[in-house]
């Protein structure tokens, strides 16, 4: 009874497990096969011969190393400045007192209801004003700080940054910055790997906002290249699929560097929450 | 944890001596916290000009008929008179409804069952299963769309060819409303099953297992102590899940723009809100009507997130 128990629990978490995975294992069994392969029937379950060659045209026709450096510079970009804007405000949040902090930190998690479609336009506009549109500004300073960041970085220093460990910095004259720099990022560590992890992939994924600003190919970032040559090259869709590879590749990497304690944080986010 | 005493009066170390005056100033006081004004501000302004004056702006633009380039005139309220009477707007937020419906029951189904199965005692290679459930959720959905577009492809896609091996007849996916809207559907189960099964998980360990214990002595089922135990305790998260889901399902753009493109198909199935606003307000440059539509958006989101808090709500009280 426990036996056939465990195996369909087992069987159960294996077939959602095929499934997640599938796509892409799909993705490369593609990249590997000539277009004709791709649309062939029946289809092609095993890997081609053809990786190479997909991926030369990918970097022959579009300027793929381009999009990627421009995709990494917006990324770090939003993550270095998030970590920096956040922890600091998350740090005084959590450590200091000061007249009107409450209704303050009320208004932060008000505006997280604000929704982001209904700016959109506006947004462009003010972008427009500013002669940002086009440039990576556009993409990198409306995102340099945010509210879940704050509140994740506040709950986190409340409880492991110790008040006796800043009065004692106090004492030997530390300034309010060297509080933060010097004491408390470094016990910050933890969440702001984690802070840092989830800005870095929401800001490599995004889609629409740069899709709306950059109107020149050389500042595209992978997403919106990526699309482009989805629907450019229809006739040649094992190139579209390598790029999408290439596209997908450097994000799996890093995250399977950091899965673990990254699924630990998403989790313990959204129970605080 | 100390005295908490001589924490607060050594957490701000000028009050200790002017405690006698009492009465300062509001203004000295804020003077005195330049610094950690200075060290939250940043946040506040950027949200002020890029989050609170867009909003603001865009209530302006909605009333105004605009290109984005020549004069800006006003037009009262034609743009939301246009809006409610244009039957794509309507068809949009039709579309966009089935799809949540079509996506998001079955994602919540599934990551609750995945939870469960995650959950039991003797699971081994736990981390390597939530890895791999999780893998899905942090990959690009312009790659998701091409993959999944390769899947529901009219001719030669997987799933036709699935279905052939049963002797069902290709189904041009792509051409067909419900086919548009499924495939979009599958993406968003696809992408957010492992994400919601690992908040659940985070919430089924969460429950105190004397709790079960006491039931079993009690002599209740399994059956019983899920219902009894399990769901009302989960109950928050649960309620979490499917605020982020309405959310996040009524702000669907990429998956139909990429598989369908800007038009939503050739039936339109694919034309979701954010879809239609992009199309109205960036494509065809109408920007006072876009900004009409984000509000319809925003009004629409708002009722539907508040019917569901209560659906959630209401749904509890009544096996309490």
């Amino acid at each position: 009874m426990a036996k056939r128990k465990s195996f369909l629990l087992y069987l159960g978490l294996i077939v959602g497990l095929i499934i997640s995975v599938f796509p892409f294992y799909w993705l490369l069994v593609m990249s590997t096969r000539t277009t004709a392969e791709i649309y062939s029937f029946p289809p092609k379950f095993w890997f081609g011969t053809h990786l190479i060659d997909n991926i030369t045209r990918v970097l022959n026709n579009i300027d793929f190393f381009g999009a990627f450096l421009n995709t990494l510079f917006v990324a770090l970009s939003i993550t270095i400045l998030v970590l920096f804007f956040d922890s600091l405000a998350g740090f005084t949040f959590a450590k200091f007192k000061f007249p009107g902090k409450k209704w303050l930190f009320v208004l932060l998690l008000a505006t997280m209801m604000a929704p982001a479609q209904l700016s959109l336009v506006p947004s462009f506009v003010i972008m427009a004003k500013f002669g940002w549109v086009g440039t990576f500004k556009a993409l990198i300073i409306p995102g340099m700080a945010n509210a879940f960041g704050i509140f994740w970085i506040r709950q986190y220093a409340e409880d492991s940054v110790p008040s006796e460990l800043l009065d004692a910095g106090r004492i030997d004259g530390c300034g309010f910055f060297r509080l933060y720099w010097n004491i408390s990022l470094p016990i910050l560590r933890p969440a702001l790997s984690f802070l840092g992890a989830f800005t870095f992939i929401g800001a490599w994924n995004d889609y629409l906002w740069p899709l709306i600003i950059l109107n020149d190919q050389s500042k595209f970032t992978l997403q919106v290249a990526l699309s482009s040559l989805n629907g450019i090259y229809v006739s040649d869709y094992s190139m579209v699929i390598a790029g999408t590879l290439l596209a997908v590749v450097p994000l799996i990497i890093l995250f399977l560097f950091i899965s673990k304690q990254f699924i630990s944080d998403i989790a313990a986010g959204a129970i605080k929450s | 944890m100390g005295e908490p005493l001589q924490k607060r009066t050594h957490l701000d170390p000028g009050s200790s001596m002017q405690l006698p005056e009492r009465k300062r100033g509001l203004a000295s006081e804020i003077w005195k916290h330049r610094k950690e004004y200075l060290a939250i501000s940043p946040f506040y302004i950027l949200f002020a000009i890029f989050g609170l004056f867009p909003i603001v702006f865009s209530m302006y633009l909605s009333f105004h008929k605009w290109d984005g380039i020549g004069e800006m005139t006003f037009n009262g309220l034609n743009n939301y008179q246009f809006m409610v009477t244009d039957p794509e707007f309507w068809k949009a937020v039709g579309n966009t409804l089935l799809i949540w419906v079509y996506s998001t029951i079955p994602m919540l189904f599934f990551a609750l069952i995945v939870a469960f199965l995650l959950n039991a005692t003797f699971v081994r290679f736990r981390t390597f299963f939530r890895i791999g459930y999780f893998l899905p959720n942090v990959t690009s959905l312009v790659a998701v769309a091409i993959v999944f577009s390769t899947l529901f492809s009219n001719n030669y896609g997987l799933l036709n060819y699935l279905f052939s091996l049963f002797g069902i007849s290709p189904v041009e996916w792509l051409n067909k409303t419900w086919g548009i809207q499924l495939a979009v559907s599958m993406m968003v189960i696809w992408r957010w099953v492992g994400y919601n099964a690992i908040i659940y998980l985070a919430g089924l360990q969460s429950i105190p297992t004397v709790l079960y214990e006491a039931a079993k002595i009690d002599g209740a089922s399994g059956v019983q102590s899920f219902f009894r135990i399990t769901i009302p305790n989960l109950r928050p998260i649960i309620l979490f899940t499917v605020i982020t889901s309405t959310i996040g399902g009524m702000q669907i753009f990429t998956e139909s723009q990429v598989l369908v493109g800007n038009d939503g198909g050739v039936s339109g199935g694919g034309l979701t809100i954010v879809l239609y606003l992009y199309r109205e307000a960036f494509v065809n440059n109408y920007f006072g009507y876009g900004s009409a539509v984000g509000w319809g958006m925003f009004i629409l989101i708002a009722l539907f997130s508040i019917f569901n808090w209560r659906m959630v709500q209401g749904g509890g009280a009544k096996d309490e």
